[in-house]
C-alpha cells in the first residue's frame, strides 16, 4: 500500500465505527428469541450464595411462577436494573424470584444485596459460569419467566424496568397464570 | 422573560459563531486583514452572551422557576442553594449549555492569550472552534433546549435533582471535565489550522504545547474526581469501574497524554509531525465521541444521561462531520508537514514513541472493550448480548502501564538524537539495583507476604521516584549552591518531573489499596463491636434525623484506635422527599495512609443492621497522585520560555517558516 492510502487509514477506522454506532442506535434494546423458549429449566444444583453449604437445585423451584434472573456485580445494567427488581418483586408476592449469581465474587454480591435490597427469595452461585452456558445466556443480566410445570415461557435479555415489565411481562404472565 | 432572554442571547451566540466559523477563515484565504481582524472580536462576543445565556438558566434555578421544563425536572424548591446552581449542568440540556460556554471560553483565552500569534493561524484557529462551536450550539437549541417552557400546565413543585447528583462531587467534577474535553479543541483547532496552511514547526508546536498541558491538567483533575465522588458517593468502596462512561473520559485523557509527548518531539526536533496532529485531531474526537456514547444511550451504563435515539443520530451527524472532515483533511494533507530529521536507536525520541505506542494501544483496548459489546451484537445478533467486565481490562491495561512506567524510567534519561547505552547503564544501573531491593524487601518487611502484584508495582514507582532523585542530584552536581540550582531548573522540567511522580504514587495507591484492603459486611447490633487491625469499630446504634429534603438513618459509630477514643463516624441511609429515592451516604475519613470507611446497609429487624466497615491503605494517593500530576500539567504551562519566545517564534514563523537546525520536507 502506498503512503498516501495508509493516511486514508484513521478515517476508514473513524468511519467503520460511526457505522457501528448508528446501528446501536437502531437496535431494539429489548428483543430476545431463545432456543430454550417452551423447554424446560434445565437441571441443576448450586451453592446458596448466603450460605454457601446449602445447595439450591432446580427441582426446588417447581410449583407456582418463577422469575430467573443472571445478574453480576461486575455489570453495569444490572446494577441499573437492581432497584426494579426490588419494587417489583415487593408488587408481585405471587412470583419466586431466583437470582443466579453469574462469575462474580460471592462476597461482593453479598454486599450488594444486602445494601441495596434483595429481591430474591433464593439466590445461587454461578461461579464457573456452567449454569450460564446450560440457560444459553449470552452476557447478563438475563431473565427467565419459568411456569408452575418448570416450562420456560420467556426470555429477556437485557434490563428490565417499569415499563419493560408492563409492556412485556404483564402479558406473558396473564398467558401464564 | 429571563429564560426568553436567555434562550435569544443563546441564538445570538449562535449567529455570533456562524460568522466566526466563516469571515476569519475566508480572511485568511483571501488574505482580509479585516475579516481575519474579525476573529478576536467576534470571539469576544460570543462568549458574553453565552455567559448571559449561562446566568439566565441559572437564574430561573434559583427562582424556581418551574414553568421552565429543565427546571422543574431537575429541582426542587427544598433544594439547597449550591445544588440549585450545580443542577444547572445536572442533566443533558443544562451541562450541554455549559459545554458550549467552555468551549466559547477556550476561544476567548485563545483570542486574548494569542496577542502575539500571526493573525493568519489565529483566524483559523478560532474560525475552526467556531464551526464546533456552531455544531454544537445547534444540537442544543434545536433538539435540548435547556429553555423549553411549560407555560400552560406549570408544576407547582419541581422532580427535584438526581440524588447521586446532590454532591460537592457534582458541582465541581464536570466542569472540570469539561474543561478538559473541550480544551482539547484548542490543539484541534491548531492541528487543523496547520493541515490547511501546512506550516507545522517547532514555532507550532510550542504554540500548541502550553494549550494542550493545561486542557490536560483539567482533564486529570475532572478524572479524578469524578473517580473520588464514585468512591465515597456511590458508597461501594470502589474509585475505579471500567464503566463505558469512565472509559470514554479516560481515553482523551490517555490520548492527551501521548499528545503532550508527541507535541515535546515535534517542538525539539521537528519530527513525528503527522502523527502529533493525528494524535490532536484524535483527542478531540475522543471526547467528542464520549460526549456521544454518554448521551446517546448506545451503550448502558450507570451514570449515563436520558436515552434519546433522535439525539443520537444529530450527534452522529456533528462527529461525522467534525471528525470524518479532519480526518480526510489528515488524509489530504498530511504529507505537507512530514518531517525527516534523523534519530538512533537509542535515543528520547525513540522511547517517547515507545510512550505513544503504549498510550495509543492501551486507548485502542479500551475502546474495543467499550465498543465490544456492540461488535459482538452486530456479528452475532440480538440474541447475544454480552457485558465486558473489569477483568479484561485489569488483564490488559496493568502489563501495558508497568511497561509504559519502566520505559518513562529511561526515556526521561535519554537524549535528544543519541544515547550511548553505557551513559544509560552508568546513569541508571543504581537505580535499577536500589529499586528492585527496596521494591521486594519494603513488603517483606512490612506485611510478611509475598505478593508479586505488589512487589513489581512498587519496583516500578520505586524506579520512577529514585529515577527523578537520582537526575536532580546530578543535575546539581558542580553547582555552587544546590537549592539556587534546583530553582533554575525551570518550570517545564520540574513540571515533567512532578507529573511523573504522580503516576509513581498513583500505582503505589492503586495496588496497596487493591491488595490490602480490609473490606467487612457485618450484622451489627447496639453495643456490637469489631476489630480491623488496632482499630476497633463500635456500633451504637440508629437515629432518625431529617435534612433540607430528606430524612435519614443516621448511625453512630465510635471507633478507638489502640484502646483509645479515635473518632466518631455516622453513615447514614437517606430517603429523598420528592422522589423517594433512598440514597447510602457513606462516612469517610480520609488518611495520608489510611481511609476508614463505614456504609449503613439494611435493617435486619431486630435492632440489628447491617454495617460496612472498610479499611483502605493508600487510597487517598490515587487522587493525590492525579492532583500532582495536574500541578505537573500547570507549571509546564506557566514556564517562561512559552512567554519569552512566543514574540521571537511569531516573527521567525511569517518570516520563514523552517526552524533552526532542523532538515525540514
Amino acid at each position: 500500500m502506498s503512503n498516501r492510502a495508509k493516511l486514508f487509514i484513521p478515517g476508514f477506522f473513524f468511519v467503520s465505527m460511526l457505522g457501528l454506532l448508528l446501528f446501536g442506535l437502531f437496535r431494539d434494546p429489548n428483543l430476545l428469541p431463545s432456543a430454550l423458549v417452551n423447554r424446560p429449566l434445565p437441571e441443576f444444583s448450586r451453592p446458596d450464595l448466603f450460605d454457601e453449604t446449602a445447595v439450591i437445585t432446580s427441582d426446588m423451584l417447581k410449583g407456582g411462577v418463577f422469575l430467573v434472573n443472571v445478574w453480576a456485580t461486575w455489570c453495569p445494567p444490572c446494577h441499573v436494573e437492581h432497584p426494579y427488581l426490588v419494587e417489583i418483586s415487593e408488587r408481585e408476592p405471587d412470583i419466586t424470584f431466583v437470582g443466579v449469581n453469574y462469575k462474580d465474587d460471592p462476597k461482593l454480591a453479598r454486599e450488594f444485596l444486602d445494601e441495596r435490597g434483595n429481591p430474591f427469595k433464593h439466590s445461587l452461585v454461578d461461579a464457573d459460569g456452567h449454569l450460564g452456558i446450560d440457560l444459553g445466556i449470552a452476557g447478563a443480566p438475563e431473565t427467565f419467566l419459568v411456569d408452575a410445570t418448570g416450562t420456560i415461557r420467556y426470555r429477556h435479555v437485557g434490563v428490565i424496568d417499569n415499563k419493560i415489565w408492563d409492556e412485556v411481562f404483564e402479558p406473558i404472565l396473564e398467558q401464564i397464570k | 422573560m429571563i429564560p426568553e432572554l436567555g434562550n435569544f442571547a443563546a441564538m445570538l451566540a449562535l449567529c455570533l459563531a456562524a460568522g466566526q466559523a466563516v469571515i476569519p477563515m475566508a480572511g485568511a484565504y483571501y488574505r482580509n486583514q479585516l475579516w481575519m481582524g474579525l476573529a478576536r472580536p467576534l470571539a469576544a462576543g460570543i462568549w458574553v452572551f453565552l455567559l448571559l445565556s449561562f446566568a439566565c438558566l441559572a437564574y430561573a434555578f434559583m427562582h424556581d422557576d418551574f414553568s421552565v421544563a429543565y427546571v422543574a425536572r431537575n429541582s426542587n424548591s427544598l433544594l439547597p442553594v449550591y445544588y440549585k446552581f450545580a443542577a444547572v449542568w445536572g442533566a443533558h440540556e443544562g451541562s450541554l449549555l455549559l459545554w458550549v460556554l467552555i468551549l466559547s471560553t477556550w476561544a476567548y483565552a485563545v483570542s486574548l492569550l494569542s496577542r502575539d500569534l500571526p493573525l493568519d493561524i489565529l483566524a483559523r484557529v478560532l474560525s475552526v472552534m467556531g464551526l464546533v462551536l456552531v455544531g454544537f450550539l445547534m444540537f442544543m437549541l434545536f433538539t435540548s433546549n435547556p429553555f423549553e417552557r411549560m407555560l400552560l400546565n406549570t408544576p407547582a413543585e419541581g422532580t427535584d435533582l438526581n440524588p447521586l447528583l446532590q454532591d460537592f462531587g457534582l458541582i465541581v467534577h464536570p466542569p472540570f471535565l469539561y474543561m478538559g474535553y473541550v480544551g482539547f479543541s484548542v490543539a484541534f483547532a491548531f492541528a487543523i489550522a496547520a493541515l490547511l496552511t501546512g506550516r507545522l514547526d517547532a514555532a507550532w508546536a510550542r504554540w500548541t504545547r502550553p494549550w494542550t498541558n493545561a486542557a490536560w491538567a483539567f482533564l486529570t483533575v475532572g478524572i479524578a474526581l469524578g473517580s473520588w465522588w464514585a468512591y465515597y458517593e456511590l458508597g461501594w468502596g470502589g474509585w475505579w469501574f471500567w464503566d463505558p462512561v469512565e472509559n470514554v473520559s479516560f481515553m482523551p485523557w490517555l490520548i492527551g497524554t501521548a499528545l503532550i509527548h508527541s507535541l515535546a518531539v515535534t517542538e525539539k526536533r521537528g519530527v513525528f509531525k503527522s502523527w502529533t496532529v493525528l494524535l490532536a485531531i484524535a483527542a478531540f474526537s475522543l471526547s467528542l465521541l464520549g460526549a456521544f456514547i454518554v448521551r446517546s444511550g448506545v451503550i448502558t451504563s450507570v451514570h449515563a444521561f436520558a436515552v434519546d435515539p433522535e439525539r443520537g443520530l444529530v450527534l452522529l451527524a456533528l462527529l461525522l462531520v467534525i471528525i470524518g472532515g479532519s480526518l480526510f483533511l489528515y488524509a489530504l494533507r498530511a504529507p505537507v508537514v512530514k518531517g525527516t530529521a534523523s534519530y538512533a536507536g537509542y535515543s528520547r525520541e525513540i522511547f517517547l514513541l515507545v510512550n505513544n505506542v503504549i498510550l495509543v494501544v492501551a486507548t485502542a483496548m479500551i475502546l474495543l472493550g467499550t465498543l465490544f459489546p456492540l461488535i459482538h451484537e452486530a456479528i452475532y445478533g440480538e440474541a447475544n448480548r454480552v457485558s465486558i467486565g473489569p477483568p479484561y481490562f485489569n488483564t490488559l491495561f496493568l502489563p501495558l502501564m508497568a511497561m509504559l512506567a519502566f520505559a518513562l524510567g529511561i526515556g526521561t534519561y535519554s537524549r535528544w538524537k543519541r544515547t550511548s547505552v553505557q551513559y544509560l547503564w552508568q546513569q541508571l544501573s543504581k537505580v535499577l539495583f536500589a529499586s528492585v531491593a527496596l521494591g521486594i524487601v519494603l513488603p517483606l518487611l512490612i506485611t510478611g507476604e509475598v505478593n508479586f502484584g505488589v512487589m513489581l508495582a512498587l519496583v516500578l514507582a520505586l524506579w520512577i521516584v529514585l529515577g527523578i532523585a537520582n537526575d536532580l542530584w546530578h543535575k546539581t552536581a558542580n553547582k555552587p549552591s544546590r537549592v539556587k540550582a534546583l530553582v533554575e531548573l525551570g518550570r517545564s522540567y520540574w513540571g515533567m518531573q512532578l507529573a511523573h511522580f504522580g503516576m509513581a504514587v498513583i500505582m503505589c495507591g492503586i495496588c496497596f489499596t487493591s491488595n490490602h484492603s480490609v473490606e467487612e459486611d457485618v450484622r451489627m447490633a447496639p453495643g456490637d463491636s469489631m476489630s480491623i487491625g488496632s482499630y476497633e469499630f463500635t456500633f451504637d446504634g440508629v437515629v432518625e434525623r431529617s435534612g433540607p429534603n430528606y430524612v435519614a438513618d443516621s448511625a453512630t459509630i465510635q471507633v478507638t484506635k489502640n484502646g483509645e477514643k479515635y473518632l466518631t463516624m455516622h453513615p447514614e441511609k437517606r430517603r429523598y422527599l420528592a422522589t423517594g429515592a433512598v440514597q447510602t451516604e457513606a462516612d469517610i475519613r480520609v488518611g495520608l495512609f489510611r481511609d476508614l470507611f463505614t456504609a449503613l446497609g439494611d435493617p435486619r429487624g431486630d435492632g440489628s443492621w447491617v454495617v460496612r466497615i472498610h479499611y483502605k491503605p493508600f487510597v487517598f494517593w490515587i487522587w493525590f497522585g492525579a492532583f500532582l500530576m495536574a500541578c505537573g500539567g500547570v507549571l509546564a504551562v506557566l514556564d517562561k520560555r512559552y512567554r519569552k519566545l512566543r514574540v521571537r517564534d511569531g516573527k521567525a514563523a511569517t518570516a520563514a517558516p523552517i526552524p533552526a537546525g532542523t532538515a525540514e520536507a
